[in-house]
Protein backbone atom coordinates (compact mmCIF):
# COMPACT_ATOMS: atom_id res chain seq x y z
CA UNK A 1 0.00 0.00 0.00
CA UNK A 2 2.66 2.27 0.78
CA UNK A 3 4.49 1.23 -2.00
CA UNK A 4 2.27 2.19 -4.27
CA UNK A 5 1.83 5.25 -2.73
CA UNK A 6 5.64 6.40 -2.98
CA UNK A 7 5.43 5.23 -7.01
CA UNK A 8 1.83 7.66 -7.16
CA UNK A 9 3.92 10.69 -5.45
CA UNK A 10 6.70 9.63 -7.64
CA UNK A 11 4.74 10.38 -10.62
CA UNK A 12 3.42 13.47 -9.22
CA UNK A 13 6.92 14.72 -8.38
CA UNK A 14 8.01 13.91 -11.87
CA UNK A 15 4.94 15.48 -14.12
CA UNK A 16 4.78 18.37 -11.95
CA UNK A 17 8.54 19.08 -12.75
CA UNK A 18 7.96 18.66 -16.41
CA UNK A 19 4.80 21.29 -16.09
CA UNK A 20 7.05 23.75 -14.71
CA UNK A 21 9.78 23.08 -17.12
CA UNK A 22 7.18 23.35 -20.22
CA UNK A 23 5.32 26.40 -18.85
CA UNK A 24 9.04 28.49 -18.47
CA UNK A 25 10.34 26.67 -21.81
CA UNK A 26 7.01 27.74 -23.92
CA UNK A 27 6.71 31.84 -23.44
CA UNK A 28 2.96 31.92 -24.71
CA UNK A 29 2.41 30.12 -21.39
CA UNK A 30 4.64 31.80 -19.15
CA UNK A 31 4.14 35.18 -20.23
CA UNK A 32 0.57 35.32 -19.05
CA UNK A 33 1.49 34.02 -15.66
CA UNK A 34 3.98 36.91 -15.21
CA UNK A 35 4.50 39.73 -18.21
CA UNK A 36 1.06 40.40 -18.43
CA UNK A 37 -0.23 40.78 -15.05
CA UNK A 38 3.04 42.97 -13.87
CA UNK A 39 2.44 45.36 -17.31
CA UNK A 40 -1.37 46.01 -16.17
CA UNK A 41 -0.30 46.17 -12.54
CA UNK A 42 2.51 49.14 -13.85
CA UNK A 43 -0.26 50.57 -16.12
CA UNK A 44 -3.17 50.32 -13.68
CA UNK A 45 -1.04 51.47 -10.95
CA UNK A 46 0.53 54.71 -12.77
CA UNK A 47 -2.74 55.70 -14.63
CA UNK A 48 -5.45 55.09 -11.54
CA UNK A 49 -2.89 55.91 -8.41
CA UNK A 50 -4.80 59.14 -8.21
CA UNK A 51 -7.86 56.59 -6.70
CA UNK A 52 -6.41 56.80 -3.57
CA UNK A 53 -7.52 60.26 -2.64
CA UNK A 54 -11.02 59.76 -3.64
CA UNK A 55 -13.57 60.01 -0.45
CA UNK A 56 -14.01 56.00 0.90
CA UNK A 57 -10.80 54.88 -0.39
CA UNK A 58 -9.34 52.63 2.16
CA UNK A 59 -6.04 53.60 4.59
CA UNK A 60 -3.27 52.69 2.18
CA UNK A 61 0.80 53.54 1.52
CA UNK A 62 0.03 53.60 -2.03
CA UNK A 63 -2.05 52.73 -4.72
CA UNK A 64 0.51 49.65 -5.78
CA UNK A 65 0.31 48.34 -2.27
CA UNK A 66 -3.38 47.98 -2.85
CA UNK A 67 -3.20 46.50 -6.18
CA UNK A 68 -0.46 43.74 -5.76
CA UNK A 69 -3.06 41.20 -3.87
CA UNK A 70 -5.28 42.25 -7.59
CA UNK A 71 -2.17 41.33 -9.43
CA UNK A 72 -1.61 37.98 -8.01
CA UNK A 73 -4.97 36.73 -8.21
CA UNK A 74 -5.06 37.83 -11.85
CA UNK A 75 -1.95 35.68 -11.87
CA UNK A 76 -3.24 32.39 -10.32
CA UNK A 77 -6.26 32.69 -13.02
CA UNK A 78 -4.00 32.67 -15.99
CA UNK A 79 -1.74 30.38 -14.52
CA UNK A 80 -4.91 27.90 -14.47
CA UNK A 81 -6.39 28.87 -17.66
CA UNK A 82 -2.57 28.01 -18.69
CA UNK A 83 -1.94 24.63 -16.93
CA UNK A 84 -5.29 23.47 -18.67
CA UNK A 85 -3.98 25.08 -22.25
CA UNK A 86 -1.03 22.91 -21.78
CA UNK A 87 -3.14 19.72 -20.50
CA UNK A 88 -5.36 20.02 -23.32
CA UNK A 89 -1.94 20.06 -25.67
CA UNK A 90 -0.90 17.14 -24.26
CA UNK A 91 -4.32 15.27 -24.77
CA UNK A 92 -4.01 16.30 -28.24
CA UNK A 93 -0.66 15.19 -29.25
CA UNK A 94 -1.51 11.36 -27.13
CA UNK A 95 0.84 12.48 -24.40
CA UNK A 96 -1.89 12.17 -21.95
CA UNK A 97 -3.68 8.33 -23.09
CA UNK A 98 0.09 6.88 -23.04
CA UNK A 99 0.51 8.24 -19.32
CA UNK A 100 -3.11 6.76 -18.84
CA UNK A 101 -1.88 3.35 -20.37
CA UNK A 102 0.59 2.97 -17.71
CA UNK A 103 -0.38 1.71 -14.23
CA UNK A 104 -0.16 4.49 -12.56
CA UNK A 105 -3.33 6.47 -11.17
CA UNK A 106 -4.96 8.49 -13.33
CA UNK A 107 -5.49 11.11 -10.53
CA UNK A 108 -1.64 10.74 -10.13
CA UNK A 109 -1.37 12.45 -13.72
CA UNK A 110 -4.11 15.03 -13.22
CA UNK A 111 -2.39 16.31 -9.61
CA UNK A 112 0.91 16.17 -11.37
CA UNK A 113 -0.18 18.72 -13.34
CA UNK A 114 -1.80 20.30 -10.92
CA UNK A 115 1.53 20.02 -8.40
CA UNK A 116 3.15 22.23 -11.34
CA UNK A 117 0.06 24.67 -11.32
CA UNK A 118 0.93 25.43 -7.60
CA UNK A 119 4.58 25.70 -7.96
CA UNK A 120 3.66 28.50 -10.52
CA UNK A 121 1.18 30.12 -8.49
CA UNK A 122 4.21 30.07 -5.17
CA UNK A 123 6.98 31.65 -7.80
CA UNK A 124 4.57 34.32 -9.40
CA UNK A 125 3.12 35.58 -5.70
CA UNK A 126 7.28 35.50 -4.58
CA UNK A 127 7.88 37.80 -7.59
CA UNK A 128 5.20 40.06 -7.37
CA UNK A 129 6.10 40.29 -3.79
CA UNK A 130 9.65 41.12 -4.88
CA UNK A 131 8.26 43.75 -7.40
CA UNK A 132 6.24 45.20 -5.21
CA UNK A 133 9.13 45.92 -2.67
CA UNK A 134 11.59 46.74 -5.03
CA UNK A 135 8.82 49.56 -5.94
CA UNK A 136 8.19 51.27 -2.30
CA UNK A 137 5.20 48.76 -1.30
CA UNK A 138 5.14 47.50 2.45
CA UNK A 139 3.79 44.05 3.51
CA UNK A 140 2.35 45.55 7.22
CA UNK A 141 2.03 42.13 8.60
CA UNK A 142 5.60 40.99 7.58
CA UNK A 143 7.59 37.71 6.89
CA UNK A 144 4.36 36.10 8.15
CA UNK A 145 2.15 38.25 6.17
CA UNK A 146 4.69 37.77 2.96
CA UNK A 147 4.47 33.28 3.95
CA UNK A 148 0.82 33.62 4.05
CA UNK A 149 0.51 35.39 0.96
CA UNK A 150 2.71 32.87 -0.89
CA UNK A 151 1.15 29.96 0.54
CA UNK A 152 -2.62 31.47 -0.11
CA UNK A 153 -1.61 32.36 -3.93
CA UNK A 154 0.00 28.80 -4.24
CA UNK A 155 -3.37 27.56 -2.85
CA UNK A 156 -5.17 29.54 -5.42
CA UNK A 157 -2.97 28.73 -8.32
CA UNK A 158 -4.24 25.06 -7.33
CA UNK A 159 -7.70 25.63 -7.43
CA UNK A 160 -7.93 27.34 -10.67
CA UNK A 161 -5.77 24.90 -12.14
CA UNK A 162 -8.00 22.16 -11.29
CA UNK A 163 -10.84 24.20 -13.06
CA UNK A 164 -8.77 24.67 -16.01
CA UNK A 165 -7.68 20.57 -16.02
CA UNK A 166 -11.20 19.31 -15.69
CA UNK A 167 -12.15 21.72 -18.81
CA UNK A 168 -9.65 20.14 -20.78
CA UNK A 169 -10.38 16.85 -19.55
CA UNK A 170 -14.00 17.25 -20.56
CA UNK A 171 -13.18 19.26 -24.11
CA UNK A 172 -10.05 17.69 -24.96
CA UNK A 173 -9.27 21.03 -26.72
CA UNK A 174 -6.52 23.26 -26.00
CA UNK A 175 -8.77 26.29 -28.30
CA UNK A 176 -11.60 25.73 -26.09
CA UNK A 177 -8.99 26.49 -22.74
CA UNK A 178 -7.60 28.92 -24.71
CA UNK A 179 -11.40 30.29 -25.38
CA UNK A 180 -11.98 31.27 -21.55
CA UNK A 181 -9.53 33.54 -21.88
CA UNK A 182 -11.46 36.31 -21.95
CA UNK A 183 -14.03 35.11 -19.38
CA UNK A 184 -10.21 35.34 -16.64
CA UNK A 185 -11.20 38.88 -17.10
CA UNK A 186 -14.99 39.55 -16.57
CA UNK A 187 -14.27 37.61 -13.51
CA UNK A 188 -11.39 39.77 -12.03
CA UNK A 189 -13.50 42.95 -13.08
CA UNK A 190 -16.72 41.97 -11.04
CA UNK A 191 -14.17 41.39 -8.41
CA UNK A 192 -12.73 43.75 -5.38
CA UNK A 193 -9.15 42.83 -7.29
CA UNK A 194 -8.54 46.36 -9.03
CA UNK A 195 -10.63 48.78 -6.91
CA UNK A 196 -12.65 48.90 -3.66
CA UNK A 197 -16.27 47.17 -4.31
CA UNK A 198 -17.80 50.15 -2.57
CA UNK A 199 -16.04 52.44 -5.48
CA UNK A 200 -17.07 50.51 -7.89
CA UNK A 201 -19.88 51.13 -10.58
CA UNK A 202 -23.48 49.23 -10.36
CA UNK A 203 -24.10 46.61 -10.92
CA UNK A 204 -20.44 45.13 -10.70
CA UNK A 205 -20.07 46.37 -7.27
CA UNK A 206 -23.04 44.01 -5.80
CA UNK A 207 -21.67 41.11 -7.54
CA UNK A 208 -18.29 42.05 -6.37
CA UNK A 209 -19.72 41.74 -3.06
CA UNK A 210 -20.42 38.23 -3.36
CA UNK A 211 -17.77 37.52 -6.10
CA UNK A 212 -15.64 34.67 -4.13
CA UNK A 213 -12.70 35.68 -6.10
CA UNK A 214 -13.05 39.06 -3.90
CA UNK A 215 -12.77 37.31 -0.88
CA UNK A 216 -9.23 35.84 -1.99
CA UNK A 217 -8.31 39.11 -3.10
CA UNK A 218 -8.93 40.88 0.70
CA UNK A 219 -7.53 37.90 1.94
CA UNK A 220 -4.33 38.65 0.38
CA UNK A 221 -4.70 42.41 0.71
CA UNK A 222 -5.15 42.32 4.55
CA UNK A 223 -1.37 41.36 5.64
CA UNK A 224 -0.39 43.90 2.88
CA UNK A 225 -2.13 46.90 4.14
CA UNK A 226 -2.46 46.35 8.02
CA UNK A 227 -2.48 42.79 9.82
CA UNK A 228 -4.18 39.70 10.43
CA UNK A 229 -8.15 40.01 11.08
CA UNK A 230 -8.73 36.26 11.28
CA UNK A 231 -11.99 36.97 9.62
CA UNK A 232 -10.87 37.95 6.02
CA UNK A 233 -8.29 35.32 6.25
CA UNK A 234 -10.83 32.66 7.11
CA UNK A 235 -13.15 33.64 4.06
CA UNK A 236 -10.22 33.64 1.90
CA UNK A 237 -9.02 30.35 2.78
CA UNK A 238 -12.40 29.09 3.03
CA UNK A 239 -13.42 30.43 -0.71
CA UNK A 240 -10.25 28.76 -1.87
CA UNK A 241 -10.67 25.25 -0.72
CA UNK A 242 -14.67 25.90 -1.99
CA UNK A 243 -13.27 26.36 -5.40
CA UNK A 244 -10.46 24.03 -4.92
CA UNK A 245 -12.97 21.25 -4.10
CA UNK A 246 -15.46 21.69 -6.90
CA UNK A 247 -12.37 21.85 -9.25
CA UNK A 248 -11.19 18.63 -8.15
CA UNK A 249 -15.13 17.26 -8.04
CA UNK A 250 -14.91 18.30 -11.55
CA UNK A 251 -11.96 16.49 -12.64
CA UNK A 252 -12.83 13.40 -10.95
CA UNK A 253 -16.15 13.03 -13.46
CA UNK A 254 -14.02 14.16 -16.13
CA UNK A 255 -11.58 10.95 -15.29
CA UNK A 256 -15.05 8.76 -14.83
CA UNK A 257 -16.35 10.33 -18.29
CA UNK A 258 -13.39 9.43 -20.17
CA UNK A 259 -13.20 6.11 -18.73
CA UNK A 260 -16.59 5.29 -19.43
CA UNK A 261 -15.73 6.61 -23.01
CA UNK A 262 -12.97 4.15 -23.25
CA UNK A 263 -10.74 7.45 -23.48
CA UNK B 1 2.04 48.33 -64.03
CA UNK B 2 -0.30 51.04 -64.64
CA UNK B 3 -1.87 53.32 -61.78
CA UNK B 4 -5.36 51.58 -62.88
CA UNK B 5 -3.69 47.95 -62.44
CA UNK B 6 -1.95 48.82 -59.16
CA UNK B 7 -5.32 50.07 -57.89
CA UNK B 8 -7.55 46.81 -58.79
CA UNK B 9 -4.44 44.59 -57.49
CA UNK B 10 -5.34 46.43 -54.17
CA UNK B 11 -8.98 45.90 -54.34
CA UNK B 12 -8.01 42.10 -54.82
CA UNK B 13 -6.17 41.87 -52.21
CA UNK B 14 -8.36 43.65 -49.71
CA UNK B 15 -11.54 41.59 -51.32
CA UNK B 16 -9.21 38.49 -50.05
CA UNK B 17 -8.54 39.41 -46.74
CA UNK B 18 -12.42 41.27 -46.35
CA UNK B 19 -13.78 37.28 -47.33
CA UNK B 20 -12.06 36.29 -44.00
CA UNK B 21 -15.11 38.07 -42.23
CA UNK B 22 -17.97 36.17 -44.39
CA UNK B 23 -16.38 32.98 -44.35
CA UNK B 24 -14.85 33.17 -40.89
CA UNK B 25 -17.19 34.97 -39.10
CA UNK B 26 -15.89 33.83 -35.49
CA UNK B 27 -12.31 35.18 -36.47
CA UNK B 28 -13.75 38.65 -35.57
CA UNK B 29 -14.82 37.57 -32.71
CA UNK B 30 -11.90 38.06 -30.84
CA UNK B 31 -10.90 41.34 -32.23
CA UNK B 32 -14.53 42.39 -31.02
CA UNK B 33 -14.70 40.66 -27.56
CA UNK B 34 -11.79 41.67 -26.28
CA UNK B 35 -11.93 45.38 -26.13
CA UNK B 36 -15.27 45.20 -25.29
CA UNK B 37 -14.55 43.58 -21.73
CA UNK B 38 -11.83 45.59 -21.26
CA UNK B 39 -14.32 48.71 -22.08
CA UNK B 40 -17.36 47.47 -19.91
CA UNK B 41 -14.54 46.32 -17.00
CA UNK B 42 -12.47 49.32 -16.74
CA UNK B 43 -15.65 51.72 -16.48
CA UNK B 44 -17.38 49.05 -13.94
CA UNK B 45 -13.93 49.45 -12.24
CA UNK B 46 -12.57 53.04 -12.54
CA UNK B 47 -15.99 54.62 -12.91
CA UNK B 48 -15.48 56.70 -9.80
CA UNK B 49 -12.10 58.27 -11.11
CA UNK B 50 -14.54 60.84 -12.80
CA UNK B 51 -15.03 62.19 -8.77
CA UNK B 52 -11.13 63.69 -9.12
CA UNK B 53 -10.32 66.96 -9.42
CA UNK B 54 -9.00 68.09 -12.85
CA UNK B 55 -11.20 65.24 -14.67
CA UNK B 56 -12.73 67.15 -18.30
CA UNK B 57 -16.28 64.63 -17.65
CA UNK B 58 -18.44 63.48 -15.37
CA UNK B 59 -18.87 60.18 -17.72
CA UNK B 60 -15.85 57.70 -17.48
CA UNK B 61 -17.65 55.55 -20.13
CA UNK B 62 -17.17 59.04 -22.38
CA UNK B 63 -13.16 59.21 -21.22
CA UNK B 64 -12.53 55.96 -22.06
CA UNK B 65 -14.45 54.88 -25.38
CA UNK B 66 -11.80 56.45 -27.47
CA UNK B 67 -8.91 53.98 -26.26
CA UNK B 68 -11.28 50.98 -26.39
CA UNK B 69 -12.10 52.09 -30.18
CA UNK B 70 -8.47 52.41 -30.60
CA UNK B 71 -7.95 48.47 -28.81
CA UNK B 72 -9.89 47.46 -30.96
CA UNK B 73 -8.09 48.75 -33.88
CA UNK B 74 -5.08 47.88 -33.01
CA UNK B 75 -6.13 44.61 -32.54
CA UNK B 76 -7.71 44.21 -36.02
CA UNK B 77 -4.44 46.08 -37.26
CA UNK B 78 -2.22 43.15 -35.11
CA UNK B 79 -4.62 40.23 -36.90
CA UNK B 80 -3.38 41.50 -39.95
CA UNK B 81 0.22 40.43 -38.99
CA UNK B 82 -0.63 37.10 -38.00
CA UNK B 83 -3.05 36.44 -41.21
CA UNK B 84 -0.08 37.33 -43.45
CA UNK B 85 2.57 35.48 -41.03
CA UNK B 86 0.27 32.33 -41.89
CA UNK B 87 0.48 33.07 -45.70
CA UNK B 88 4.09 33.28 -45.04
CA UNK B 89 4.08 30.11 -43.89
CA UNK B 90 1.86 27.86 -46.37
CA UNK B 91 4.16 29.28 -49.08
CA UNK B 92 1.05 31.70 -50.73
CA UNK B 93 3.16 35.16 -50.05
CA UNK B 94 5.89 33.78 -51.88
CA UNK B 95 3.66 33.13 -55.23
CA UNK B 96 2.54 36.82 -54.61
CA UNK B 97 6.37 38.16 -54.28
CA UNK B 98 6.75 36.70 -57.63
CA UNK B 99 3.57 38.27 -59.24
CA UNK B 100 4.44 41.41 -61.46
CA UNK B 101 2.76 43.63 -58.98
CA UNK B 102 4.82 46.14 -57.19
CA UNK B 103 5.31 45.87 -52.97
CA UNK B 104 3.97 49.12 -52.09
CA UNK B 105 0.51 47.86 -53.81
CA UNK B 106 0.86 44.26 -51.95
CA UNK B 107 1.44 46.14 -48.57
CA UNK B 108 -1.67 48.42 -49.08
CA UNK B 109 -3.55 45.17 -49.93
CA UNK B 110 -3.03 43.91 -46.88
CA UNK B 111 -3.60 47.30 -44.65
CA UNK B 112 -6.65 49.10 -46.13
CA UNK B 113 -8.77 45.71 -45.76
CA UNK B 114 -7.65 45.90 -41.95
CA UNK B 115 -8.67 49.79 -41.42
CA UNK B 116 -12.12 48.72 -42.72
CA UNK B 117 -12.44 45.54 -40.92
CA UNK B 118 -11.60 47.97 -37.86
CA UNK B 119 -15.33 49.66 -38.12
CA UNK B 120 -16.51 46.17 -37.30
CA UNK B 121 -15.58 46.28 -33.43
CA UNK B 122 -15.68 50.02 -33.31
CA UNK B 123 -19.52 49.91 -34.55
CA UNK B 124 -20.26 47.08 -31.61
CA UNK B 125 -17.93 48.94 -29.32
CA UNK B 126 -20.01 52.41 -29.79
CA UNK B 127 -23.19 51.05 -29.86
CA UNK B 128 -22.49 49.34 -26.21
CA UNK B 129 -20.81 52.56 -25.10
CA UNK B 130 -24.03 54.59 -26.14
CA UNK B 131 -26.10 52.26 -24.15
CA UNK B 132 -24.41 52.49 -21.28
CA UNK B 133 -24.50 56.36 -20.96
CA UNK B 134 -21.44 57.86 -23.30
CA UNK B 135 -22.04 60.95 -24.71
CA UNK B 136 -23.14 61.21 -28.22
CA UNK B 137 -19.72 63.13 -29.55
CA UNK B 138 -21.76 64.77 -32.36
CA UNK B 139 -21.63 64.15 -36.05
CA UNK B 140 -18.14 65.69 -36.53
CA UNK B 141 -16.97 63.75 -33.47
CA UNK B 142 -18.05 60.13 -34.51
CA UNK B 143 -16.57 61.11 -38.14
CA UNK B 144 -13.25 61.98 -36.72
CA UNK B 145 -13.25 58.92 -33.83
CA UNK B 146 -14.01 56.88 -37.09
CA UNK B 147 -11.43 58.18 -39.37
CA UNK B 148 -9.35 57.69 -36.48
CA UNK B 149 -9.98 54.30 -35.88
CA UNK B 150 -9.27 53.99 -39.54
CA UNK B 151 -5.94 55.59 -39.83
CA UNK B 152 -4.89 53.39 -36.14
CA UNK B 153 -5.93 50.11 -38.03
CA UNK B 154 -3.59 50.63 -40.62
CA UNK B 155 -0.53 52.03 -38.06
CA UNK B 156 -1.04 48.30 -36.48
CA UNK B 157 -1.19 46.70 -39.57
CA UNK B 158 1.80 47.80 -40.79
CA UNK B 159 3.64 47.05 -36.73
CA UNK B 160 2.38 43.21 -37.63
CA UNK B 161 3.19 43.31 -41.25
CA UNK B 162 6.93 44.87 -41.17
CA UNK B 163 6.96 41.79 -37.66
CA UNK B 164 5.28 38.96 -39.99
CA UNK B 165 7.89 39.55 -42.35
CA UNK B 166 10.55 39.56 -39.88
CA UNK B 167 10.06 36.82 -38.33
CA UNK B 168 8.32 34.83 -41.10
CA UNK B 169 6.03 32.84 -38.25
CA UNK B 170 2.95 33.09 -36.27
CA UNK B 171 4.78 32.55 -33.40
CA UNK B 172 5.55 36.24 -33.64
CA UNK B 173 1.85 37.24 -32.56
CA UNK B 174 1.97 38.03 -29.13
CA UNK B 175 4.83 40.86 -30.31
CA UNK B 176 2.77 41.73 -32.59
CA UNK B 177 -0.46 42.57 -29.96
CA UNK B 178 1.59 43.15 -27.16
CA UNK B 179 3.22 46.34 -28.69
CA UNK B 180 0.27 48.01 -29.81
CA UNK B 181 -1.69 46.83 -26.29
CA UNK B 182 1.39 48.88 -25.02
CA UNK B 183 1.33 51.82 -27.37
CA UNK B 184 -2.85 52.47 -26.58
CA UNK B 185 -2.16 52.23 -22.38
CA UNK B 186 0.78 54.09 -22.06
CA UNK B 187 -1.25 56.81 -22.79
CA UNK B 188 -3.80 59.13 -21.18
CA UNK B 189 -5.95 55.93 -21.15
CA UNK B 190 -7.11 55.82 -17.70
CA UNK B 191 -6.44 59.51 -16.60
CA UNK B 192 -5.68 62.78 -17.85
CA UNK B 193 -2.07 63.40 -18.32
CA UNK B 194 -2.04 65.90 -14.89
CA UNK B 195 -3.78 62.70 -12.71
CA UNK B 196 -1.25 60.00 -14.39
CA UNK B 197 1.69 59.28 -11.52
CA UNK B 198 5.25 60.07 -12.45
CA UNK B 199 6.65 57.38 -14.82
CA UNK B 200 3.74 56.64 -16.51
CA UNK B 201 3.00 60.77 -16.85
CA UNK B 202 6.50 61.20 -18.70
CA UNK B 203 6.13 58.08 -21.11
CA UNK B 204 2.54 59.29 -22.11
CA UNK B 205 3.98 62.48 -22.49
CA UNK B 206 6.40 61.59 -25.10
CA UNK B 207 4.06 58.52 -26.79
CA UNK B 208 2.41 59.67 -29.97
CA UNK B 209 -0.74 57.48 -29.80
CA UNK B 210 -1.36 60.08 -26.36
CA UNK B 211 -2.03 62.58 -29.28
CA UNK B 212 -4.01 60.06 -31.36
CA UNK B 213 -6.35 59.26 -28.37
CA UNK B 214 -6.88 63.02 -27.35
CA UNK B 215 -7.71 64.14 -30.45
CA UNK B 216 -10.66 60.75 -30.67
CA UNK B 217 -11.85 62.27 -27.39
CA UNK B 218 -12.47 65.65 -28.28
CA UNK B 219 -16.16 65.32 -29.13
CA UNK B 220 -17.02 62.12 -26.90
CA UNK B 221 -15.91 65.23 -23.47
CA UNK B 222 -18.11 67.06 -24.23
CA UNK B 223 -15.36 69.36 -25.89
CA UNK B 224 -15.60 71.07 -29.32
CA UNK B 225 -13.96 69.28 -32.51
CA UNK B 226 -11.45 71.95 -33.55
CA UNK B 227 -7.93 71.73 -35.64
CA UNK B 228 -5.56 72.57 -32.81
CA UNK B 229 -6.74 69.43 -31.24
CA UNK B 230 -6.95 67.41 -34.45
CA UNK B 231 -3.86 67.87 -36.33
CA UNK B 232 -1.30 66.25 -33.76
CA UNK B 233 -3.30 63.22 -33.68
CA UNK B 234 -3.74 63.22 -37.10
CA UNK B 235 0.24 63.59 -37.48
CA UNK B 236 1.52 61.11 -34.91
CA UNK B 237 -0.58 58.82 -36.99
CA UNK B 238 0.95 59.56 -40.34
CA UNK B 239 4.09 59.53 -38.52
CA UNK B 240 3.94 55.76 -36.88
CA UNK B 241 2.42 55.04 -40.35
CA UNK B 242 5.35 56.07 -42.41
CA UNK B 243 7.63 54.96 -40.06
CA UNK B 244 6.05 51.48 -40.17
CA UNK B 245 5.53 51.73 -43.74
CA UNK B 246 9.57 52.10 -44.36
CA UNK B 247 10.23 48.83 -41.92
CA UNK B 248 7.33 46.43 -43.55
CA UNK B 249 8.69 47.06 -47.39
CA UNK B 250 12.54 47.04 -46.01
CA UNK B 251 11.27 43.52 -44.78
CA UNK B 252 9.43 42.70 -47.92
CA UNK B 253 12.48 43.70 -49.28
CA UNK B 254 14.93 41.41 -47.64
CA UNK B 255 12.63 38.48 -48.05
CA UNK B 256 13.15 38.44 -51.61
CA UNK B 257 16.76 39.68 -51.38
Amino acid sequence: MSGRLAANARVVAALGARSVRQTLRRPQLAAPLIIFPTLLLAIQTGGAGGAVDLPGFPEVNGFLDFMLAGAMVQSCLLAGNSGGIALALDIEMGFTDRLFAAPVSRYSVVLGRLAGTTVLGAFTAVWFIAIGLISGATIEEGVLGAIWIIALVAATALAFGSIGAAIALRTNSASVVQGLFPLVFVILFLSSAFFPANLMLEPAASVAEYNPLSFIVEGLREPILSSFDGEDELLALGSVLALMAFGLWMCALALKGRVRRGA
Amino acid sequence: MSARQSGGAIRVLMRRALNEITRVPGAAIPGVLAPSIFFLGLTSVFGSLTLLPGFDTQSYQSFLIPVSLMQGAAFTGAATGVNLARDIEQGWFDRLLASPAPRPVLLAGLVLSASFRALIPATFLLIVAFAIGAEWPGFGGLALALLIVMGMAIVAATWGTSLAMRFKSQSAAPLMQAGMFLAVLLTTAYAPLELLQGWLQEIARINPVTQVIEAARQGFIGEDVTWAGTWPGLLALAGLAVLFTWMALRAMRRMTA
